[in-house]
């Protein structure tokens, strides 16, 4: 058999990008390039009345300046999601209203970055301060104060009427019925930070309208095919006229999943017929792209005195900020990703979204998981405490297994009723017991210092592969003349390795060499069709694809042979670059595609789709072994261990960097990561230097397994890698620091304040 | 206004414009390896070496490199030491989206100038100005000791 899957072949654009090639967006300058910037509100809530250019515009090299007169109020989302998106029409290219410190005012192009900076501090507007609102709790309440006054047209938001973005309330069973028969019931409330996923690679995007007319947009972007979509709406133009071309990406990790700068270039390119280029400050990033939802999370659990759950209850109140995107599915996968770890008879979720005049979330890599993760995972340590029970006993006697129904799926999918999800493939058993090895559970080292308390923790996580019914890819394979194929893909390759991975798949799948595959991804004249890089998706799904591409290719080349050598073309053996058939005959696949180009002349070539109707979960099980300083309450973490259940492994290499790449952000959630907004709504750390993620001092060490199993659904048995480990981190530490000094930070980061005021509230109690 | 400095190796005019930092004008004159992660020196994608030194350029004002030495991973792409920085980090998976790529390779390889037998810690001190939000690190600083290990240097 050729071995491709399973092999750490050199990562297909890794050497170019180790050369420091030209490949991003930014490395590219058409001629006559403008720069783009934006002027940005400082209130939190204001109508822009009116924008005063002139000192601007006379700036020397400034070209244009535009504000929300400049443009029509197309309402929209800029989540990037399949159409109809489940997010609500809330947004427009220039709002009249300024929702939120950072949102746009107008923008500025100029012939140089200097000249655009100079600009934006001439600009004069007027504006009308009107009362903000920051806080969820007072959002919710308020129905004289409303930070959408335009309905939403598709009713998923309450737009027009209240401040809820989005709402959700299903149960499966009774719950509240369920409580009164329980032995014991344990509620508590766990509060999660807004993070920001600080991709080096700031937004960026450049756009031009070529020598036939057509816009042409460069960007760095996880959703190329949506992003078409919906600048054509915005910009009132056919798709047709629209090509968005994806380079190589500096990392996205959600926050790319959505529309934040390409449509301002798009419409200055068709206004001032020059390429535009915008790019993000690191404060923008801070400020004006997403962040993770902040979220309130009460759980209430009911056990018997075994240890059998019999009902949860999870009940999220979150903030969307200004703008509503991904406010409802981020906050439905707080339950649905989450919940099902421990499938009771009875559970119910409930949401409650608010619009605030923060600024705005959105996608981040767990997309609402590591919020019910980390609130689920700390609590079955609270029940276990209060129970007497061993906290890994009791996972152990709840959680999912082979054969089990997700008792949420059916109820929940994305936005509305979703699709039943069966556990067929686990190692989530093997995962707890290797992790448990490596971290030395139940055998607790001494602490280094005196003053040191040290603590073992584990979480449980389970996450999707892709959205079940709804995510799907394409995928074309061509033969040339030399043997080698071409694959085409709208898959989205954003550095996590995606494009290397998907060129296995097809070598696999054709019995050739991994270097014979000649990969492009994401550029939506010549790929096909993807819903972009996101939910988990592209090994699951585009890999689906390709693999049914591949395997039509090799199905027409064995029709080719079968005739030529009159044998039956499902006895051909596709193997190590060549074609073999029973009796011995062998053709390498070079001969096998010049015969088909030249003699029967012939281009061989496939294209195949791919949706699944399940996702199966990946599993993780992760354990932190940390040391608290009691008296600074500052926490070291040790050791981190993550047993993973990827089911097939792909790319080993490249799958443990996606576990440690997740467990490092996991890391920076648990313990320092913090957008802190003010109660006026401004953001008090818009820099790296004070918005704090992990650096190479601050990791332990990192042990990392990969579980195998084989998923039935997925191609040669492959899940998803890169979002279930990021959930985990965050409960592990906390746990753990539980464990070293016996009190529990309810809220995170765990900071030495926070960690050293709940030491001291219960020294005092 | 243009300047006169050593670019990777080459006497050179370097044209800026007045108030650019030198990571601008590098990626001006097709620096592109020299990355825009933050403009405030607190990720090192912009990491170069100036006299040698590592350096973010994002804060250095591109006036200031007049008359002095200035290189870039694009200057460096023949020496030995670098291809085996590359070769070894493309090898053990440290690059996934590459973005911090560049930089990193500059830090490692003063670090290797420097040390020939650095210590895990010493690695993650060199990197420490190098921000990777993809890798956890954990790679990189595997591929770095991998190259110091063939180098000779006393353990
Ligand atoms: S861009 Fe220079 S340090 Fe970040
Ligand atoms: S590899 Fe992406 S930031 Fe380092």
């Amino acid at each position: 058999m050729n071995k491709v899957v399973g092999t750490n072949v050199t990562k297909i654009d890794a050497v170019k990008l180790a050369r420091g090639e030209p490949v991003f967006t930014d490395d590219h300058r058409p001629p006559g390039m403008l720069y783009a910037k934006v002027l940005r509100s400082p209130h939190a809530h204001a109508r822009i009345l009116e924008v005063d250019a002139t000192a601007a515009l006379a700036v020397d090299g400034v070209v244009d300046v535009i504000w929300h007169r400049d443009t029509r109020p197309i309402l929209h989302t800029r989540a990037g999601q399949s159409y109809p998106e489940p997010s609500p029409y809330d947004t427009v290219m220039m709002p009249e209203k300024a929702r939120f410190i950072g949102d746009r005012v107008a923008v500025v192009a100029a012939e140089t970055l200097i000249a655009a900076e100079r600009a934006l501090d001439l600009i004069e507007v007027k504006y009308e301060v009107l009362e903000a609102v920051t806080d969820m709790d007072e959002a919710l309440r308020r129905t004289d104060l409303l930070i959408h006054e335009t309905p939403d047209p598709r009713g998923i938001s309450q737009a027009g009427r209240s401040n809820l973005a989005a709402h959700i309330d299903k149960q499966v069973g009774d719950v509240d019925a369920a409580l009164k028969t329980c032995d014991l019931v344990v509620e508590r409330t766990y509060f999660l930070p807004k993070v920001q996923a600080s991709h080096i690679e700031p937004h960026v995007s450049m756009a031009w309208v070529d020598e036939d007319d057509r816009l042409i947009v460069r960007t760095s972007t996880q959703i190329p095919f949506h992003l078409r979509r919906m600048l054509a709406r915005i910009l009132e133009i056919p798709e047709a006229r629209i090509r968005v071309i994806k380079p190589r990406v500096g990392g996205g990790f959600g926050d790319k999943q959505e529309l934040v700068v390409e449509d301002l270039v798009s419409f200055l390119a068709l206004r001032l017929r020059r390429p535009v280029r915008l790019e993000f400050t690191r404060h923008e990033e801070l400020v004006a792209a997403r962040l993770r939802h902040s979220q309130r999370i009460v759980m209430t659990t009911g056990v018997m005195k075994d240890g059998t759950i019999v009902a949860n209850r999870m009940h999220v109140t979150a903030d969307t900020g200004a703008y509503g995107s991904h406010a409802l599915t981020v906050q439905g996968n707080t339950g649905q990703k989450v919940l099902p770890m421990y499938p009771a008879k009875n559970i119910h979720f409930i949401v409650d979204c608010a619009y605030t005049n923060n600024p705005i979330s959105g996608a981040f890599r767990g997309y609402g998981a590591p919020q019910g993760c980390f609130a689920l995972e700390c609590h079955i340590d609270e029940v276990a405490r209060e129970l007497g029970m061993d906290r890994l006993e009791l996972r152990k006697k709840n959680h999912i297994r082979l054969g089990d129904t997700d008792p949420l799926s059916a109820k929940l999918g994305e936005g509305k009723e979703g699709l039943v999800r069966v556990v067929h493939s686990t190692s989530l058993e093997e995962c707890i017991v290797r992790g448990c090895e490596a971290i030395g559970w139940g055998d607790k080292r001494p602490p280094t210092q005196p003053y040191f308390k040290r603590g073992l923790g584990m979480a449980l996580a389970m996450q999707g592969s892709g959205i079940a019914g709804v995510d799907w890819g394409g995928a074309t394979v061509k033969l040339n003349d030399d043997g080698s194929v071409n694959l085409t893909v709208g898959a989205t390759d954003i550095g996590q390795g995606s494009d290397t991975v998907l060129a296995q798949l097809c070598a696999e799948e054709l019995g050739i060499p991994y270097d014979k595959v000649l990969i492009l991804s994401s550029d939506t004249d010549f790929t096909p069709f993807d819903v972009g890089a996101y939910a988990s998706s592209t090994t699951y799904v585009s890999g689906g694809a390709v693999v049914k591409a591949a395997r039509r290719l090799r199905e027409q080349l064995a029709g080719l042979l079968g005739t030529k050598w009159e044998c039956d073309p499902g006895d051909l053996v596709f193997s190590e670059g060549s074609v073999t058939e029973p009796r011995g005959r062998s053709m390498t696949m070079q001969d096998v595609a010049l015969f088909a180009l030249y003699e029967a002349k012939i281009q061989p070539m496939a294209t195949e789709s791919h949706m699944s109707n399940e996702s199966p979960p990946p599993f993780a099980a992760q354990f932190a072994d940390v040391e608290v300083d009691t008296e600074t309450g500052q926490v070291f973490v040790r050791k981190f261990v993550s047993a993973v259940d990827c089911g097939t492994v792909v790319h080993p290499r490249l799958a443990e960097g996606q576990v440690e790449g997740a467990v490092a952000q996991g890391l920076g959630y648990a313990l320092w990561e913090e957008v802190l907004v003010d109660r006026a709504g401004k953001v008090l750390n818009p820099h790296f230097l004070d918005y704090k993620i992990a650096t190479a001092l601050d990791m332990p060490e990192l042990v990392t397994f990969l579980v195998e199993t084989s998923e039935p659904s997925g191609p040669y048995g492959a899940k998803a890698a890169g979002e279930v480990p990021i959930d985990g981190p965050a409960p592990a530490i906390v746990n753990a620091i539980c464990d070293a000094v016996g009190v529990r930070c309810y809220r995170i980061p765990a900071t030495p304040e926070r960690v050293w005021r709940a030491m001291k509230e219960q020294e005092s109690s | 206004m243009t300047i006169e400095l050593i670019l990777d190796g080459k006497r050179t005019a370097l044209e800026i414009l007045p108030g650019q930092n030198l990571l601008q004008a590098l990626r001006g004159a097709s620096r592109f390896s020299v990355k825009l992660g933050c403009e405030t020196g607190d990720c090192g994608s912009c990491t170069v070496l100036l006299d040698g030194e590592p350096v973010n350029s994002c804060v250095v004002a591109a006036a200031r490199a007049a008359g002095r030495s200035v290189t870039t991973l694009e200057g460096l792409l023949g020496d030995p030491l670098m291809q085996r920085l590359q070769r070894e980090l493309v090898d053990k998976g440290a690059v996934q989206c590459g973005y911090c790529s560049p930089g990193m390779l500059i830090s490692l390889y003063a670090l290797l100038k420097q040390d020939e037998a650095p210590t895990d810690r010493d690695v993650r001190e060199a990197l420490s100005g190098n921000l990777c939000r993809c890798t956890g690190y954990v790679k990189p600083v595997e591929a770095a000791l991998a190259v110091a290990a063939t180098l000779g240097g006393a353990s």
